[in-house]
């Protein structure tokens, strides 16, 4: 331990403490923009810079490691002033349309501005003109407000080593941009999201569709049905000033229904239902000597992650469509029966914490009830938009209740949400299925956390099973590379695109960093926990569906609604 | 089309051999086009972003097609002192192009660079890596003659 003078505040740090660790250790703010708690030090943006005595020039506390007896003074008058000179430079080229931003009050740069009461800005407003790139279905770029901070280069090519993004040109010229200044569409990027997160400002962002939802609801000859994803509700609360985890699942059914939701339903009930046709599949590929590993195919980040990087290996993912896909199947199908609904007249909307959905909704093959089978995707924070826009009170929202025969879940279910969670509900079942016995303890707790990589030999009545879980593509990126070695030791592989699976996907309210996922994540296996079912298979609603229209997993009519089959994504350039 | 491969394979070895491949290539090509960003990053195993990134940041390589010969004009403070601009605006005039541009024949590019290290001789401009010091306007037809 080194001992450090911040601001006249005595704090002992380790060794290779940075002057910005030394401060928070010490109680001292200091304001960052390209700093990021889960990324590597960049020190690009300057903004916090520092007095170290005995140095004559301000140092970057954020790259700065700091030495025994080293005094540092972080709110000088040189310091402020330097601080806000680099706050106009940056404001000199960027938008001042705060009124119009996706990133309004929820912007590093907005609030810096105002806390360095940034009034009149000395130099010259200078834009570049740049237009919007709005080329894929999920994400949208807005180059205009991009600071250069790289934190979103950082996420997409360390993180989930997706290389879409790259620096073009250099010094004032210099550009974030899809490589050989593509735009997205033609790039590698798998519609993640998870650029929108490590993002300070509003230079990249979900496309946003809140208004198709809004002409749907007024649309007397639609019947608007939503499904939610299980990662929903607990991060949606952050978006209306709740805790995490605190939104209540019936005050939110409660909610959309006042907004004007005709039937709200679950995606809970299709996770079930994938665990039932995923379970049987990898029983029958390890029984009939089928492709393994098997791979999950429930992130729609991920199967775009595996048709671009590993188009060779199509043949090892699940052909059990996510959840979200066989919702949509069955809405459209076997519900609208139930409900006597001209399907022609159903509008199905999804809610996901995931951009990459509204990708996957739009794939020309998911249209297996003769219509588009998920009409729109709308991301937690749009979702979030709407109740602000709607100006519910969530403290006097009326509690709701799901509608019938695609509303019930079981525990199982709902941690499809977090990494691990497709593995422990697949487990559940598989044991019980393989077994004949009942599973007296459903927790499988090798498989929660955010370790990187999770792994685990299951005994299943003296059939061995290995499996492993990955979260993030870039720890997704070595379970495949051993696999195309063929070296891979496992059966079954669970892969979720973001970092610590749905409940940081890149639809959900701005996530500033790991320490958030496991408050999420937390609050997933609570809400679990809590629940008097938590088994897949116990799920009465699905049971019922089978009895009624699937007759059995893997099926025929399984095969036609719930199943699909993947593409290599060809693209001209990795 | 030409195999990239082929030219910027001799260098896939060597540290920062990335940046010899480039020229190389440019060599060849006058720019660095689009395929070869391609197959460069496939040679030195990079995604195609960072060899992209490398192909803009120097102001050396070029990513759009460029003329048979390429005229420098240096951009730095004592160039412009010495009145840099007015070279800029005859070789513009005599050439009927801007800066960045090539002629339509293909024959010349204008370009600026940094400092070449030849401030003794202000203003300098280059032409294929030769430099003219003390180059003025009226100067400007005659040096041009030399590559018509």
């Amino acid at each position: 331990m080194v001992n450090v003078k911040i601001n006249g505040i005595q704090v002992a740090v380790p060794e290779n403490a940075t002057i910005l660790q030394a401060a928070e250790a010490a109680g001292v703010k200091i304001p960052t923009l390209c700093h990021h708690p889960d990324q590597a030090i960049k020190a690009n943006c300057r903004i916090c810079v520092c007095e170290v005595e005995g140095l004559a020039l301000l140092q970057a506390a954020c790259s700065t490691p700091v030495w025994d007896g080293m005094v540092v003074k972080t709110n000088s008058p040189a310091v402020l002033e330097a601080r806000k000179t680099i706050l106009e430079l940056i404001l000199a080229h960027h938008p001042q349309d705060c009124l119009n931003c996706i990133r309004n009050q929820n912007c590093e740069l907005q609030t810096l501005a105002e806390a360095y009461q940034i009034r009149e800005n000395p130099f010259e407003h200078i834009t570049r003109g740049l237009p919007r790139d709005t080329s894929t279905p999920s994400l949208v770029r807005d180059p205009e407000k991009c600071i250069l901070c790289r934190r979103c280069e950082y996420a997409c090519s360390e993180i989930q080593t997706v290389n879409a993004l790259g620096l073009e040109n250099r010094g004032h010229h210099a550009m974030v941009v899809p490589a050989l200044g593509k735009d997205l569409a033609e790039s590698p990027c798998i519609m993640c999201g998870q650029c929108i997160h490590a993002c300070p400002v509003g230079a990249i962002h979900e496309k946003e569709e809140i208004n198709e939802l809004l002409a749907a609801i007024a649309d007397p000859d639609k019947i608007v049905v939503t499904q939610m994803a299980p990662a929903v509700r607990l991060a949606i609360g952050e978006e209306v000033s709740l805790p995490t985890g605190a939104m209540d699942m019936h005050v939110l059914v409660g909610a959309l229904k006042q907004i004007g939701f005709d039937y709200v339903l679950h995606t809970n009930f299709t996770a079930d239902l994938t665990i039932m046709e995923e379970g049987h599949e990898l029983l029958k590929r390890v029984k009939e000597g089928g492709k393994l590993p098997m791979f999950t195919s429930c992130s729609p980040g991920w199967i775009n992650f595996c048709e671009t990087y590993y188009p060779d290996l199509l043949d090892n993912l699940s052909t059990c469509k996510s959840p979200q896909q066989m919702f949509g199947a069955l809405v459209k199908t076997y519900w609208a029966e139930k409900m006597q609904i001209d399907p022609a007249k159903i509008y199905s909307v999804s809610i996901m914490p995931c951009t990459a959905k509204k990708y996957e909704a739009n794939r020309p093959e998911m249209n297996s009830s003769g219509y588009q089978d998920v009409d729109l995707v709308l991301t937690t924070r749009e979702l979030g938009r709407l109740f602000r826009m709607t100006g519910l009170d969530f403290t006097k929202v009326q509690p709701g209740k799901f509608d019938s025969w695609m509303g019930a879940y079981t525990g199982a279910a709902v941690i499809f949400g977090a990494t691990g969670g497709v593995m422990e509900a697949a487990l559940r079942t598989v044991y019980e299925v393989v077994t004949g016995k009942t599973l007296e303890d459903v927790n499988f707790t090798f498989a929660r956390g955010m370790e990187g990589i999770k792994e685990a030999e299951i005994d299943l009545n003296g059939l061995k099973v290995k499996v492993a879980i990955a979260h993030g593509l870039g720890n997704a990126r070595k379970v495949m590379d051993q696999v195309r070695a063929g070296t891979s030791p496992y059966h079954f592989i669970e892969i979720m695109a973001c970092p610590g699976g749905c409940i940081g996907g890149g639809g959900q309210p701005i996530t500033k960093s790991n320490v958030k996922r496991e408050e999420r994540i937390k609050a997933i296996y609570s809400e679990d926990a809590g629940l008097p079912l938590r088994k897949s298979h116990d799920n009465p609603e699905v049971q019922q569906l089978y009895k009624e229209f699937l007759h059995e997993p893997l099926g025929h009519k399984s095969h036609e609604l719930l199943h699909t089959h993947y593409t290599p994504k060809n693209k001209k350039f990795l | 089309m030409m195999d990239y491969k082929e030219i910027i394979s001799p260098y896939a070895s060597l540290e920062g051999g990335i940046i010899e491949a480039f020229h190389a290539v440019q060599a060849k090509m006058n720019y660095l086009p689009e395929e070869a960003i391609i197959a460069t990053a496939e040679v030195f195993k990079i995604p195609v972003k960072e060899a992209y990134g490398v192909a803009t940041f120097y102001s050396y390589f070029s990513i759009t097609p460029r003329g048979k010969n390429i005229i420098r004009i240096c951009e730095s403070a004592p160039c412009h002192i010495a009145g840099a601009q007015e070279v800029v605006d005859a070789l513009e005039k005599e050439l009927g192009i801007k800066m960045g541009e090539t002629t339509p024949d293909g024959k010349f590019t204008l370009e600026f660079a940094q400092c070449v290290g030849q401030c003794q001789e202000t203003p300098v401009i280059t032409i294929n890596g030769k430099p003219y010091g003390g180059v003025s306007p009226e100067s400007i037809p005659q040096i041009l003659g030399e590559y018509k």
